[in-house]
């Protein structure tokens, strides 16, 4: 691999302040290493801003290990950049070339309002969530954990839906911005274990609403919050979503 | 300074049910008149909340991330330890406290610890009850792997994210209790003081982060989860936002910060690429149950590709001078084993600083890819991602880096800090881990302090404390107020031309990994002494803070974190000098056994050392909890 330095240009949407007018502004840097993350790159453009005065440009990120879910960049036009399965964080400049011109911009979606730059707000996951999108088990007095086997198929199943890091890039690829994939992993994620059937009516019907209330959009089968999803949470999510919520519209109150 | 760790009296293995019985309750009807702030929404602080919530208790809850489910908790790998002994190998609750103690090169609390390890299974199945998908095996038993320093498989996991699982676990007990508005959630708002009224924990100040604002908050009682100080080193497996701003300010208030020179340097993790290096990531522990450590025994070989060296012209150093704990000796001294074989010059270079190997060839051909792609899948593609190699084909390259913090704020057994009503809990506090922590206790420690023990304690004190009812008037709080307003100030008035990066780099790494990393001597230390308070000036000189501090501005969030580092770095270094003897992660280079191992002196130094902040300008003064050893032997830590 090689280890010389790369010329980079950003076109990055700067904005403000919320509902403030935003605009994309151009820099350069010369001497971008490959073997920099993404966002080490943006640092060295910050601190490059810092020197001369300006203001840094503003993005979320946290982890840098691709876990916490809160990188969240549109990188020319694919939320989390070119590579499949990857966070913004985790993307590093050998995936680009000397030369190249990478544009940036944050989520875009009625419901994650943009706050500044590259961040926006993301809070209405957390309230899809709390309308439902847990077990009702107050702490103490559990049974012991291996009372109730669980298959290994469908604790590794429930595994891979749970992986699920809200970073919201499903919603920031879909044309409709919707959040059934985020949605979808939930229930799915709830529904294959023994422990998450008994709400499973009342959680599903409650997250579908406050999805609905929050602004997000409807899926019309695209496909693409799958395909830019970090953890590749399967499209099957969706189909889960639709079944749970068919099946709880149909049954009786309980 | 009372350091009254008010351990019930008793034989270690009842302490813990005497004490609940003789906890004070508090009545259902009137837990809601109480009203808790919970600060940090990781693993001990957002199971605390939750709980509380559940209990009846008013709790406001805060983090600096935009959502509660971020905590740095989410990022913990390999598993949670818990004594279930479910693999029928010989494990039990006292086995887990014997191994705790002695991992911690015996400068833990013991009756701390034994509580831990009986409230061990309890957390596994309140995990399981949220519905935490564990691994499972065949027959729908939970699966257990080992973990270093300890001879039994009792390490429950969920793949390679383990902490991320449990965080969502509390987290959705957490947001149930937000919808159902029994807890108040603050996103996006960090802690900038605690304030104290009548010699109690009454409140905090918070920054909104969006808009600025600062804000007071009053309460019965405050309870601190916010984590370790790992980033006073810069590069190190935290989260970028992960800082020593809340416990620190607490500590400026009069809380006793405890043993800040115990810091843990985890062994495996991937090399440092490049100057702008912004953050290091950590390659579980659990990697060690199947890869093997080495370097080349000749330092004429580490020019060659892993493949041309034989067999035979291998170092396996952990298996050869460990070789009953082998690749999976504790943390302090497999870091130190690696430092030893670089500084040998025999570390392996490649992109990036020398390392050493990480080597899964043999158990690949023992299990298969597919095999360790199922063990291992997501910190294989990690490594590759971040590396551009592909550790199935070539081995990993692994280098020791800062990653968990054993000291912190001083608890007693009811995990109240010196100052009455400021509880401390997970990272934050100093109480579990003594000088060394064994891998996948961390998650241990946080669950078992926010469920299991905070909601027994804390009623306890608000039914003894009786103070009376405080609101964000009190001048206490308008002082609070006006110093964080004036912090704020001060940063943006230098209008200097250097980074707040800058500076912590200049700290971090330059100063504290420099000088008070895997190897400490006094020279080193007294320099870092006299370097420490020469940066805070220039700091205070040359800082550029743009903007303003009524708006978005992440720049002001990290010049005050640095600001904080750069006193706290000092008290570090301060509590390394002070320490004269090499115990678990905090080796002083002149306390050393013959063959090179950490020698501790148990007649001078089996106690916590607790500091008092005196004053700015002033220096700060050391304080002893005594600690005593009735049930684990005080003997040499021998995993050969």
């Amino acid at each position: 691999m090689s280890d010389e330095t790369m010329k980079i240009t950003l076109n990055v949407w700067r904005q403000r302040a919320a509902g403030a007018p935003g605009s994309f502004q151009t820099y350069t840097l010369d001497d971008v290493s490959p073997h920099m993350s993404f966002l080490e790159m943006l640092d060295v453009l910050n601190e490059r801003l810092l020197a001369k005065g300006e203001d840094p440009v503003a993005f979320d990120h946290d982890c840098r290990e691709g876990i916490c879910g809160a990188c969240s960049l549109v990188i020319d036009g694919q939320p989390h950049g070119p590579r499949r399965g990857t966070t913004t964080c985790q993307l590093h400049m050998r995936s680009y070339r000397s030369g190249d011109t990478i544009t940036i911009e944050p989520w875009r979606a009625a419901a994650f309002p943009v706050l500044k730059d590259l961040m926006v707000d993301r809070g209405a996951f957390d309230r899809v969530i709390a309308s439902g999108g847990y077990i009702s088990v107050h702490t103490g007095g559990a049974p012991d954990a291996n009372a109730l086997p669980i298959g290994k198929k469908s604790a590794d199943e429930a595994f891979d839906y749970a992986a699920c890091i809200g970073c919201g890039a499903c919603v920031a690829a879909c044309p409709n911005a919707s959040a059934m994939l985020f949605v979808g992993a939930k229930v799915a994620h709830l529904a294959k274990l023994p422990q998450g059937t008994v709400e499973a009516r009342s959680r599903v019907l409650n997250m579908v609403q406050a999805m609905d209330t929050e602004g997000f959009g409807a899926c019309t089968n695209h496909g693409e919050c799958s395909a830019v999803c970090p953890k590749e949470i399967p499209l099957k999510a969706i189909m889960t979503l639709n079944r749970e919520f068919i099946r709880a519209t149909v049954s009786a109150e309980e | 300074m009372d350091l009254n760790a008010r351990i019930p009296a008793g034989p270690i293995q009842d302490k813990w049910d005497k004490h609940r019985f003789e906890l004070k309750l508090i009545n259902p009807a009137n837990k809601r008149k109480y009203k808790l702030i919970v600060v940090g929404t990781g693993l001990g602080g957002g199971a605390a909340a939750a709980t509380l919530a559940e209990l009846g208790y008013d709790v406001d809850c805060f983090c600096f991330q935009d959502s509660p489910r971020r905590a740095h908790s989410i990022a913990a790998q390999g598993g949670i330890n818990a004594a279930k002994n479910y693999q029928n190998d010989g494990d039990s609750v006292y086995r887990l406290f014997y191994d705790t103690v002695k991992g911690g090169d015996y400068r833990a609390r013991e009756a701390n610890v034994h509580r831990l390890a009986q409230i061990s299974t309890a957390i596994i199945d309140q995990c399981v009850a949220q519905g935490v998908p564990f691994a499972r095996e065949y027959g729908g038993q939970l699966d257990n792997r080992s973990f270093g320093g300890a001879q039994v498989s009792r390490t429950f996991y969920a793949r390679g994210q383990t902490g991320q699982q449990l965080l969502l676990g509390a987290y959705s007990a957490l947001e149930r209790m937000i919808g159902a508005g029994r807890v108040k959630m603050h996103a996006r708002t960090e802690m900038l003081e605690l304030v104290v009224i009548d010699g109690h924990a009454r409140g905090i100040v918070t920054r909104d982060l969006v808009t600025g604002e600062i804000r007071s908050w009053a309460a019965d009682a405050v309870i601190l989860a916010t984590g370790g100080y790992g980033n006073v080193f810069y590069l190190s497996t935290n989260a970028k936002g992960s800082n020593v701003t809340a416990t620190y300010r607490a500590y400026r208030k009069g809380a006793g910060f405890a043993n800040p020179c115990f810091t843990q340097i985890h062994p495996t993790c991937i090399p440092v690429s490049g100057e702008y290096q912004s953050k290091l990531t950590l390659m579980s522990e659990s990697l060690r149950n199947d890869g093997r450590v080495w370097v080349p025994k000749s330092a004429a070989d580490i020019g060659k590709k892993a493949s041309e060296i034989p067999e035979a012209d291998r170092d396996y150093y952990l298996e050869r001078k460990y070789p009953s704990f082998g690749n999976l000796a504790p943390r302090d001294i497999a870091s130190r084993a690696a430092k030893e074989a670089v500084d040998s010059g025999r570390g392996v270079s490649g992109a990036g600083s020398a390392a050493v190997y990480l080597d899964f060839a043999d158990a690949i051909k023992r299990v298969g890819q597919a095999g360790i792609a199922d063990r291992y899948g997501n910190l294989f593609e990690m490594y590759e991602r971040i590396t551009g190699e592909n550790p199935y084909e070539v081995p990993m390259r692994i280098y020791p880096a800062v990653h968990y913090t054993m000291g912190g704020l001083w608890v007693d057994y009811n995990l109240m800090s010196t100052i009455p009503g400021l509880h401390v809990l997970g990272e934050a506090n100093f109480s579990d881990h003594g000088a060394n922590r064994l891998g996948a206790s961390a998650l241990m420690q946080g669950l078992a302090d926010g469920y299991f023990i905070i909601p027994y304690t804390i009623g306890h004190y608000l039914a003894n404390a009786k103070q009376p009812k405080v609101t964000v008037d009190h001048p206490a709080f308008k002082q609070a107020e006006a110093d964080a307003q004036g912090q704020i100030k001060r940063l943006l008035a230098v209008n200097g031309s250097k980074s707040p990066d800058y500076f912590h780099r200049e700290l971090g790494v330059k100063l504290i990994w420099e000088h008070c990393g895997m190897a400490r001597n006094e020279a080193g230390l007294k320099k870092a002494l006299k370097l420490i308070p020469e940066l805070r000036e220039r700091f205070w000189r040359e800082v550029k803070v743009t903007g303003s501090g009524a708006e978005l501005n992440q720049n002001l969030e990290k010049a005050g974190r640095v600001a904080d580092f750069l006193e706290f770095g000092e008290l570090l270094c301060l509590d390394a000098l002070e320490r004269r003897e090499s115990c678990g992660g905090h080796f002083r280079e002149e306390f050393q056994t013959p063959d090179g191992e950490a020698k501790r002196d148990d007649e001078n130094f089996a106690h916590a050392a607790v500091w008092e902040f005196k004053g700015d300008g002033k220096a700060p003064v050391r304080h002893q909890e005594q600690l005593t050893f009735e049930n684990v032997k005080l003997a040499t830590r021998n995993y050969a």
